[in-house]
């Protein structure tokens, strides 16, 4: 069990089975329950999708987008066929929630996606799964087996006329897979690379069909919804930010995994469930919400909430909720070249801001990291990221820019020094001991 | 409409318009590399960024469609700083070689830069490096570090020539344009990708290296090849054609021209031109004057008329000849008193001569064919005799037209089509027959007499039914069609079909000048082009043509030309000096050289000027035909120009020719026997189809080109005793010839596909027709 940790925990209740991922076990914990109870009481569709907008669910992905609203915009009298997906190709550096949603609780989200079909008539759904973990993809597809096996999936769905068939499909671990288009071209069985929108999913989305695509540990929450009742759910967590959430802290923490807690826990409270800073050395910054995120430096990330509010008003976002700790023994120089490599290497290339400004990116910071750094070149970075900032086909392109900017902003000294001196504030024993291979002599 | 202001000037546009749609209808330009108006929106180099008003990110004209009262401002600051921006990334990893690019000159890259690139780099790194691929003899990719990634010519391949050739493999700023591993581009349109790509990265291989644009003198013509007529710009420096590229004509071939239009033109600058008159004297040609040319074939002429007879001479011209030259054949033959004139050598079957009701056309316009709902082509290498013609129909079928085929053999016409029937040349007519009978069966019509054994088959069915819906339908013959034996039942056929479904029906044409020829009346009073090799004369006079690789029965013409007295031939290259059937050698020019008009398939006048002088001494056809009619004092040659010689034929100012009629009269159908042995089928092979093609080195160099072989499918193969591979020797009568056996699916059984037009076919027979197939 990869869960760490949780403060009244709601996705990952009764996780403790070692087959915790059996129908049998998720039934026994009420699973399932809300779909039958919808599908017996014949629920009205718009019941279905007010209650999610009650709950104030925002998407679990990184968007933060409102979960009812979106539901909302499928075209009801749409008479052909409309289409649900699960974005499971979790590739965010920092990120590993959806990967133990789906090895521990599969039939939460089968379920979820259930409802979620039946709110917006939708026949047809597909789960899109990152293709770098194999193990969920193979767990998923026995779920799966266990949930049609048991009428809950397929024609007529525990009597009830509603038929919904739901497959499995695995990427081949592109990051950009993950961007709602480019996943769906990626279903269709074409190159993984976002379309320009408008046209948005909700209209011309898989095969040209509306389409909804949701995040797994959205559709996972979707039941807890329908059996607690929106307002419920929104009231365990804060306002405007409904119910838990899981994050994954990775870094320098002592124990790093994934913890669920109610959106607006404060961040020093998950950080102790983490189990502290690693040999008590002090944090720098904090990523807070995957690699695309603004870093957020120790002072101010120590005085924010969990939540979406509380973190973009801190200038970053909370995004899929992966926390990247880092403390002082990191560079900050080196820890951008990473991220900035990340970025230029799985661009897509299809539009011309991101293609060739990934990679101007990369080999500016990865120049100062190298001491090669000129006097000129933040201004250059921050120019470059301007240029790519907003004018790209997808948020790629952004994600690539934020922590660019947000590195350089909060850390200038740090590169500066990096540029003049050709060399690391940061002495380079140090880092290797705040690396976690050698001793720490801080 | 929606309302819209572009830069403070008010528009009108209609709904589901983009931004890029309306500056272009109020006059302002957006830079833009991936936007083309005949292809999908990409939106991917991101130049034509715009402000609009309330947005807060600046949009892609080309991408953004318009809402009612928006405010577009594309030389605002924010604009042009974006714009600014994505130059310079386009930039950065571009080799900027432009003295030594053969696209300097007419870049759009280049052009652009100059208003929004700056005028040094911030970018000091390396630049991207991207191997150069070879994809065949047409298409140059040995520069791809000039590509900017637009993707015109990967949506090209996709929307336009229906075939994904190119794709953009990799990702980041490793991705890179390219073919599936180890293969070529073979599109017969793949030339317009060279036009397509705004940069240097897709050049034209023949033309590369070989001229700069400014260099160049820009000159209109029209193609001489299919029967579209497209029209294009031809360059030449220096007096010679360095580059042929279209001309835009919505009506026509929009902003494309087939490969064949293309890269014809080096066949024009072909070692093999003909630049002396010459004559054969003891066994052996000699160059002679022009006056002793002339004097020898008008003195020869009137002793055979003397001897045997006017009717001793027979004329064949070329339906890529132009309208001037094959009047003035016409004229002259019957001004030396024969009927036997012809311009359709690949023709076999002529029994609708006579019975037609005007001048056999497409029957309606090339533009109207992306309005049909549906269309039905019968007898017809679609892609290969028509690239234009099929492009449309391809557009029709991607915005749900249905296209159907009844053709000879199942070749990938890269359309996706309603139904398809593939059949023996023998059954072409049944086919017919059956869709015939079965839009009788749908409208309750009374059968028409001679039909009543035809049982429809489900997809004649499909076929009449799609030809019953919409508002409007029609029905193409296409070259099989007009070639094969049984050609005047296929037109009455076709008639019946449309008089049923109240669909147009008409002829796609086999060359530039198909419906001239009728206009020009180049046609048989005597013998036709078939019977007059069937019934060898005594003198032939030959314009344009290579009878043993135009002709329905090579075999036939040859021995016939062989035997005869005296053999003119007015070419713009030297014959196949094996075969010494010609007399008298008259240089006459390609269509770059001369003047004149071509009459296209929907009828239109197309009138050009020369764009070259003529080469050597070689002159136009109507000059030579001209001065011929004086030297041999027939009346009524006393033209001063091409010009002329078109008033007489036509109404001056002539759009479209007049008596554009497909109907047939008299013909009762009869759909003849079904024989047992094997069947040819013989294609015109797209580079092969004219003198001037065939003398193209560029366009011989591809797959098009390859020598043909004898294809069988494996059903056949397997009766004849023959494996994929083997040597065999194909016999029709007394012709025969050696191939390599080929199995090949797309051929009915009972078929052997071994094509005409071809030096290694040229000893063989009727096109349709009996042939054995025997182990070399």
């Amino acid at each position: 069990m990869a869960i760490l940790g949780a403060l009244n925990p709601m996705l990952t209740v009764g996780l403790n089975g070692d087959k915790a991922w059996r129908l049998d076990d998720y039934v026994k914990r009420d699973g399932y329950s809300a779909l039958k109870k919808i599908l017996a009481g014949k629920m009205p569709q718009d019941q279905v999708i007010n209650e999610v907008k009650k709950s104030v669910l925002r998407g679990r992905g990184g968007a933060g987008f409102p979960t009812g609203l979106k539901w909302s915009f499928m075209p009801r009298a749409f008479s052909g066929d409309k289409y649900l997906v699960c974005n499971s190709d979790e590739g965010e550096p920092g990120t590993f929630k959806d990967r133990d949603i789906l090895l521990f609780n599969p039939h939460s989200v089968i379920e979820g996606m259930i409802i979620a079909a039946y709110a917006m008539g939708a026949a047809r759904g597909y789960n899109y799964i990152h293709g770098e973990v194999w193990e969920v993809y193979t767990r998923f597809e026995e779920a799966l087996d266990e949930a049609l096996a048991a009428g809950l999936l397929g024609k007529n769905i525990l009597g009830s006329g509603f038929d919904f068939e739901l497959f499995a499909h695995h990427g081949y671990g592109a990051y950009i897979c993950g961007e709602e288009t480019a996943l769906l071209e990626s279903i269709e069985g074409k190159k993984g690379q976002p379309r320009f929108k408008p046209p948005f999913p909700a209209s011309f989305g898989l095969y040209g069909k509306p389409t909804t695509i949701n995040n797994t540990e959205t559709f996972a929450a979707i039941p807890l919804i329908m059996n607690l009742g929106g307002e419920a759910y929104l009231e365990s967590g804060k306002a405007n930010n409904g119910g838990t959430k899981l994050f994954s802290v990775s870094g320098h923490v002592n124990r790093p995994g994934n913890y669920e807690i109610p959106l607006g826990t404060p961040f020093p409270i998950l950080l102790e469930m983490a189990g502290g800073m690693r040999g008590g050395r002090e944090l720098k910054g904090c990523i807070p919400g995957g690699s695309s995120s603004p870093v957020v430096p120790a002072s101010i990330m120590m005085d924010c909430t969990m939540d979406y509010d509380s973190i973009s008003k801190a200038g970053s976002m909370l995004g899929s909720g992966a926390v990247i700790v880092m403390d002082e023994t990191t560079c900050m120089v080196k820890a951008l070249e990473r991220l900035s490599f990340f970025y230029y290497e799985e661009s897509c290339g299809q539009c011309t801001p991101c293609r060739e400004g990934t990679n101007w990116l990369y080999r500016i910071v990865h120049r100062i990291e190298n001491g090669q750094g000129r006097a000129d070149d933040l201004d250059l970075l921050g120019s470059v990221t301007t240029n790519i900032m907003g004018r790209t086909i997808c948020a790629l392109g952004d994600a690539a820019s934020m922590p660019v900017q947000s590195f350089v902003k909060h850390f200038r000294d740090e590169f500066a020094y990096h540029i003049e001196h050709k060399k690391c504030l940061v002495p380079p024993d140090i880092q290797r001991a705040g690396s976690g291979f050698f001793k720490a002599t801080v | 409409m929606l309302d819209i202001e572009i830069d403070g000037k008010q528009a009108q546009v209609p709904a589901g318009s983009t931004i890029m749609d309306a500056a272009q209808l109020v006059g302002a330009y957006i830079p833009h590399f991936c936007y083309h108006k005949k292809l999908s929106i990409a939106a991917n180099c991101r130049m034509c960024l715009v402000q609009v008003e309330k947005a807060p990110k600046p949009m892609p004209a080309c991408a953004t469609p318009v809402t009612s009262g928006m405010k577009v401002f594309t030389h605002s600051e924010l604009a042009v700083t974006a714009q600014k921006g994505v130059m310079e990334f386009l930039l950065i990893n571009h080799p900027l070689d432009c003295p030594i690019c053969d696209q300097g000159g007419e870049c759009q890259l280049q052009d652009l830069a100059v208003g929004y690139g700056g005028s040094a780099s911030r970018y000091q790194e390396a630049k991207r490096v991207v191997f150069h691929k070879d994809v065949g003899p047409l298409v140059s990719m040995q520069e791809m570090s000039r590509c900017i990634h637009c993707t015109r010519c990967v949506r090209f391949g996709q929307e336009i020539a229906g075939v994904m050739e190119l794709g953009m493999a990799n990702r980041n700023m490793h991705s890179e344009i390219q073919t599936f591993v180890g293969r070529t581009v073979d599109s017969e349109l793949s030339g317009n990708m060279i036009d397509l790509c705004p940069v240097g990265a897709l050049t034209s291989k023949p033309f590369r290296y070989s001229a700069r644009s400014w260099e160049l003198s820009r000159r209109k013509s029209i193609s001489p090849h299919d029967s579209l007529g497209s029209n294009l710009t031809v360059q030449v420096k220096d007096n010679r054609v360095m580059r042929v590229l279209p001309r835009e004509n919505e009506e026509i071939n929009e902003c494309w021209i087939s490969d064949k239009d293309r890269f014809s033109y080096a066949g024009l600058n072909s070692a093999e031109r003909l630049q002396k008159p010459m004559i054969r004297v003891d066994g052996a040609l000699r160059e002679v004057d022009w006056n002793v040319a002339l004097d020898y074939v008008a003195h020869a002429l009137k002793d055979i008329t003397k001897t045997h007879g006017g009717e001793a001479i027979a004329a064949l011209g070329s339906a890529h000849s132009t309208l001037e030259e094959l009047h003035l054949l016409q004229k002259l033959t019957r001004g030396l008193g024969s009927g036997s004139v012809d311009f359709r050598p690949r023709r076999r079957d002529f029994s609708a001569d006579g019975k037609l009701a005007g001048t056999p056309w497409l029957g309606l316009k090339l533009a109207q064919i992306g309005q049909l709902d549906a269309a039905l082509v019968v007898g017809s290498f679609l892609r290969k005799d028509h690239p234009l013609f099929a492009q449309r129909l391809r557009q029709l079928a991607r915005k749900s037209g249905k296209v159907s085929l009844i053709s000879v053999t199942g070749d990938d016409p890269l359309i996706s089509l309603h139904a398809q029937l593939t059949v023996s040349p023998e059954e072409l007519t049944r086919a017919l027959a059956a869709v015939v009978k079965a839009a009788a069966q749908l409208t309750n019509t009374a059968l028409p007499a001679g039909l009543e054994s035809i049982e429809p088959c489900a997809t004649s069915q499909l076929i009449a039914q799609s030809l019953l819906a919409g508002e409007q339908r029609a029905i193409f013959l296409g070259n099989v069609a007009e070639q094969s034996a049984q050609a005047a039942q296929l037109h009455a056929l076709a008639a019946e079909l449309a008089r049923l479904t109240g669909a147009s029906f008409g002829f796609i044409g086999e060359a530039a000048n198909s419906v001239g020829g009728y206009v020009a009346k180049a046609l048989p009073t005597a013998l036709n082009a078939y019977e007059m090799f069937a019934q060898p004369r005594q003198a032939y006079v030959l314009l344009g043509v290579e009878p043993e690789l135009d002709c329905y029965n090579p075999q036939q013409a040859v021995a016939a030309l062989k035997q005869a007295a005296l053999v003119v031939m007015l070419t713009p290259f030297k014959p196949n000096a094996a075969l010494d059937y010609a007399d008298v050698l008259l240089p006459t020019t390609p269509f770059t050289e001369t003047s004149g008009s071509f009459v296209n398939c929907e009828g239109r006048v197309q009138s050009f000027n020369g764009v070259a002088r003529p080469l050597g001494d070689a002159r136009p056809g109507w000059k030579v035909l001209r001065v011929l009619g004086n030297v041999l004092a027939i009346d009524g040659f006393d033209y001063d120009s091409s010009e002329q010689v078109r008033d007489e034929i036509l109404a001056p100012d002539s759009l479209f020719v007049d008596g554009l009629d497909n109907g047939i009269n008299g013909l009762s159908f009869s759909l003849g026997a079904v024989t047992a042995g094997l069947q040819r089928i013989a294609e015109v092979p797209i580079y092969f189809a004219d003198p001037l093609v065939r003398h193209s080195d560029a366009l011989q160099q591809t797959r098009d080109a390859a020598a043909p072989t004898a294809r069988m499918c494996a059903a056949t193969l397997a009766q004849t005793g023959i494996t994929d591979g083997a040597q065999v020797r194909v016999r029709q009568g007394q012709a025969e010839a050696l191939l390599t056996a080929r199995a090949d699916e797309s051929v009915p059984p009972a078929c052997v596909r071994v094509a005409a037009a071809h030096a290694s076919t040229a000893t063989l027979g009727d096109m349709f027709g009996a042939i054995n197939v025997e182990r070399a």
